[in-house]
């Protein structure tokens, strides 16, 4: 931690990280009820009334409300589907480069193809397919994040089965997937790990994408369907798009510069040791 | 001498890197009886390690025959495999490579116990310290991770790996060869003292022809893959006959004196 704090980037990344999960772990509190209630006169600007800080969209509904609990959604759809991600890309990477010979043949391939179609219209077709909700949005996203995550761990997984440790479990013969998923993927996450950054970001970008066209979950207030909303009133109100545009900007970058600053921080860690 | 307890004959091993063909086991014949230290020595690069990752089903054999307590060890698949594995044990050179990084050394003894259902799980501590014991460790060095004890005590563990499932041979490859000079005499004590305890036969790989001497009762000299020249450990390093043992002797400067007692 105190190495991290040393990176200037990362301490700006952290920054808008923590004012990001205050805000999400806070919504509730400060904005109690239902998010979609009708506060006030419609198309309030901001900073006219302060019991309405960022006033309000078409309908009459807070924006300060909205973007507090937009950024709940956010943050649980980017950390949940890149969590998804990672952990089917390791397990699937793992196999493969363990395995060897057709199986990792099979799997490799199987990487190719999801690889080969662009990761939004992946999503796009899945949530068409399956109807828009929370949990359909995370297995979406996380459909088009996985091949990175796999490919990684497999380069790792190649070289540390050739590790004494491996020999040394099949010895004592311990069965062929315990080694995999007990002795060699544990040691080839840390590569792994550093990719969860980027996707953490292209999440929530990817769940915004979806929720401006309207595949978001309907029954959530997200940024992307804010933005979505403020469209139609772009030129009159152009505040309802601008205000939850800056938050999604500031997340994406936050979130990537906080995960770049812990990939360096770990990387001087092990330099110096 | 009644029925060997490992029998290899004709093991040929290559490996093709980069166009040209390495031959690391050339059909080698070899056998060791229980209780017996066979040394596989030579140079480095000569395939002592090819051999005894062969015998171990490590690597498979391009050609050749392993018979292990009276079955063909080479025709067992899977599980029926990974079960009689538990006779046949390794200790590596570098305990710290050879065990899983992140591993308590509860962990490191668990695993065979719980693999080869040897004690339920409420049982299991109580052997686990019973095999820390039996390896001259206190029984409280279950709960630490390996990278904090030191690299004598994690060869001990390694050792009580390798004896938690009751073996009749251990293969050592260089298992004492990275440790200090008087660290090392306290391990071969060790091995000698289970091998009397439990008749366990060892195949103890090792580049230095001085622990050799004193440690083991046959000796095999091995160059680029091929069987140069074999006999009872003493006789051969004293008088070597082959070009390759002398060359091997002429280079250990203070020969036999190491610190371990001559076995009688
Ligand atoms: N996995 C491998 N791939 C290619 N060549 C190998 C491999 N393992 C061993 N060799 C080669 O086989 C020969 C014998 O190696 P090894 O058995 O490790 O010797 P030693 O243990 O006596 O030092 C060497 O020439 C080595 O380069
Ligand atoms: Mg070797």
């Amino acid at each position: 931690m105190r190495r991290l704090a040393s990176i200037p980037e990362a301490l700006v990344g952290l920054g808008i990280l923590a004012i990001l999960a205050a805000m999400a772990l806070a919504a509730s509190a400060l904005f109690p009820g239902d998010p979609f209630a009708i506060k006030g006169a419609p198309l309030l600007s901001p900073f006219q009334d302060w019991s309405l800080p960022l006033g309000t969209d078409r309908l009459g509904r807070d924006v300060m409300a909205e973007l507090f609990h937009g950024a709940r959604t956010s943050l649980a759809v980017g950390l949940a589907a890149a969590a998804a991600a990672i952990a089917v890309g390791a397990v699937i990477g793992t196999l493969a480069g363990f395995a060897g010979g057709i199986v990792d043949e099979a799997l490799m391939r199987l990487t190719d193809a999801f690889q080969t179609v662009p990761s939004f219209l992946l999503a796009l077709a899945f949530v068409s397919v399956v109807g828009p909700s929370l949990t359909v949005v995370v297995i979406a996203i996380a459909l088009s994040a996985w091949t990175g995550p796999a490919r990684v761990a497999r380069a790792e997984v190649l070289s540390i089965r050739e590790r004494d440790f491996v020999a040394g479990a099949r010895v004592i013969g311990m069965h062929p997937l315990e080694i995999a998923l007990r002795e060699v993927l544990p040691n080839a996450l840390a590569p792994v790990l550093a990719l969860s950054s980027v996707i953490v970001a292209s999440a929530i970008l990817i769940e915004a994408a979806l929720s401006f066209l309207g595949l978001g979950d309907p029954n959530r207030v997200t940024w992307g369907s804010m933005i979505a909303e403020g469209r139609t009133v772009l030129r009159s109100a152009p505040f309802l798009s601008i205000v939850p545009g800056i938050a999604l900007v500031l997340t994406v970058l936050g979130v990537y510069l906080a995960g770049e600053g812990v990939v360096e921080g770990t990387a001087v860690r092990k330099s110096l040791s | 001498m009644s029925e060997p307890l490992l029998a290899v004959s004709g093991l040929i091993k290559r490996f093709r890197r980069s166009g040209t063909t390495v031959t690391a086991s050339d059909e080698i014949s070899l056998s060791i009886s229980p209780g017996e230290t066979l040394a596989l020595a030579g140079p480095s690069g000569s395939g002592k390690s090819t051999i005894a990752r062969l015998i171990l089903r490590l690597i498979e054999p391009d050609a050749g025959r392993v018979d292990f307590e009276g079955e063909n060890f080479l025709a067992l698949r899977g599980s029926a495999l990974r079960a009689r594995r538990a006779r046949l044990q390794m200790v590596f050179q570098d305990p710290l490579a050879a065990l899983n990084p992140r591993a308590t050394v509860a962990r490191v003894l668990d695993d065979p116990l719980r693999i080869h259902a040897l004690a339920s799980r409420s049982e299991r501590p109580e052997r686990i310290a019973a095999l820390l014991k039996r390896v001259g460790l206190s029984p409280d060095l279950a709960g630490r991770h390996l990278h904090e004890i030191s690299g004598g005590q994690r060869q001990r563990v390694a050792i009580a790996r390798a004896i938690a499932t009751r073996p009749s041979l251990i293969v050592l490859d260089e298992a004492v060869s990275a440790l200090d000079v008087s660290v090392r005499g306290q391990i071969l004590e060790l091995l000698l003292d289970l091998q009397r305890a439990e008749r366990i036969a060892y195949l103890f790989v090792s580049h230095d022809l001085g622990v050799v001497r004193a440690f083991a009762h046959r000796v095999i000299l091995l160059e680029d893959g091929r069987i140069a020249e074999q006999g009872d450990a003493r006789a051969v390093i004293d008088n070597p006959q082959s070009t390759i043992g002398k060359a091997l002797v002429a280079a250990v400067p203070r020969l036999a004196r190491t610190t371990i007692q001559d076995r009688s």
